[in-house]
């Protein structure tokens, strides 16, 4: 499709021997954003991590203009380290500053605090924090209301839609609503093999 | 570069794993008792005390094995990297070089006290020196490469230490040799089978970094 941020045609993907989906196509624009529902283990991680160019289709291709960043399950912040020191890290290869983010995220006076004391919700917090300061147009978001508090919904829902409003794409995999304005949904089981 | 900063503080101060104390602590505890198990025996000591420096230093190079790669996966830090356009091959490269500086350098350190204890002359102190200076970086290549291969795999730190040991054999032999008959050619022959490994290492490891993600 012309001026698809990303877009991705006839995809497959397969775990081991079994064959998860097929014949998948989806083309996003600027600030499109789109849901990826289904229920467990039907391929919505696997579908984000193609994407990403992280795992290999088994058939089918992708293309994506623009740098990707990925929010997983994983925060991908080093346990031992106080939590400023392990966004620090990501700050110096982004070269960006993040002080607003972590303002904004109720990060501030967790600043101290090792990433393996954190709770699930605010790791969660934090990585929204490094995907914020990281910049990139597409987001691929995997189930990123995992932990979170009514409070956090909201706000993680307010910087998605920023982040479209701004002419990003995001992709999000998740199992809960979401709710964005011009969100669309595309339901994995009509593509399972 | 940030990734060599933040390997290095992870590697040389270590965290719970102690960082580059204890690999050397080892060294000079091996050292200290192989005088104790094989009695007072000057001669003795002086010819096998070289063979028992390579043998420790080789050891302690395994000790940090299962925290080189492992955790960096697990958090998905190894998943970031690639979207920032940083490759694996990068990425284990710069962590070759920082294990490196963790354990090589203070092991040539240790090495003087350990020499003391064993009763090495002059001679024998500068070709084991040297030895390590050329022998440790490919131990360190080693290390990285086999730490990427067994990561995810359970029981994957003993799995590593054995996968190190038989590979490591062309360093030792010649690093140890060279104190007996090989000499300058000993030591030339374990700077190169160093060299193959660290030319190895970068490309066989983010090969295993991928291979890994599934």
């Amino acid at each position: 499709m012309q001026g698809a941020v990303v877009s991705a045609t006839d995809l497959a993907c397969r775990r081991g021997d079994r064959l998860l989906f097929a014949g998948l196509s989806l083309a996003l624009g600027k600030g499109e954003a789109m849901q990826i529902a289904g229920h467990n283990g039907i391929g919505k991680s696997s579908l984000l991590r193609i994407l990403a160019g992280l795992a290999p289709a088994f058939e089918g291709t992708i293309a994506v203009d623009g740098a990707v960043g990925l929010l997983d399950e994983r925060p991908a912040l080093d346990p031992a380290l106080p939590l400023g020191r392990a966004l620090a890290f990501w700050q110096r290869l982004d070269g960006a500053g993040g002080e607003d983010h972590l303002r904004r995220l109720g990060l501030t006076t967790l600043l101290d605090v090792p990433v393996r004391y954190l709770s699930t919700g605010q790791k969660k917090r934090a990585a929204f924090a490094r995907l914020l300061g990281q910049g990139a147009k597409v987001w691929l978001l995997d189930e990123p209301l995992n932990g979170l508090d009514g409070h956090a919904v909201e706000l993680a829902e307010a910087i998605t839609a920023e982040h479209c409003a701004s002419g990003g794409v995001a992709v999000i995999a998740s199992h809960q609503p979401f709710r964005l304005p011009g969100l669309r949904t595309l339901h994995v089981s009509e593509f399972a093999a | 570069m940030a990734l060599l900063r933040r390997d290095l503080a992870r590697l040389l101060l270590g965290g719970r794993g102690g960082g580059a104390l204890l690999p050397v602590l080892f060294f000079l505890s091996v050292s200290m008792l192989y005088p104790f198990a094989v009695g007072p025996d000057a001669p003795l000591l002086a010819k096998t005390g070289g063979g028992v420096i390579w043998v420790a230093a080789l050891l302690a190079a395994i000790l940090p094995l299962d925290r080189l790669v492992e955790p960096d996966i697990e958090q998905g830090l190894f998943d970031q990297w690639p979207l920032r356009g940083i490759s694996e091959e990068l990425v284990i490269a710069v962590r070759v070089l920082a294990h490196w500086l963790s354990f090589g350098p203070p092991l040539m350190l240790a090495a003087l006290p350990a020499a003391a204890l064993l009763g090495l002359d002059g001679h024998s102190l500068r070709i084991v020196e040297i030895g390590l200076l050329a022998g440790t970086p490919g131990l360190a290549a080693l290390g990285v490469t086999v730490a990427a291969l067994t990561s995810g795999l359970r029981g994957g730190a003993a799995l590593s230490g054995l996968l190190v040991i038989p590979m490591a054999i062309p360093v030792l032999i010649f690093g140890a040799g060279s104190l007996g008959t090989g000499g300058e050619s000993g030591l030339a022959l374990t700077a190169a089978a160093s060299l193959v490994l660290i030319a190895i290492a970068p490309f066989a490891g983010g090969a295993a970094v991928r291979a890994s993600r599934g």
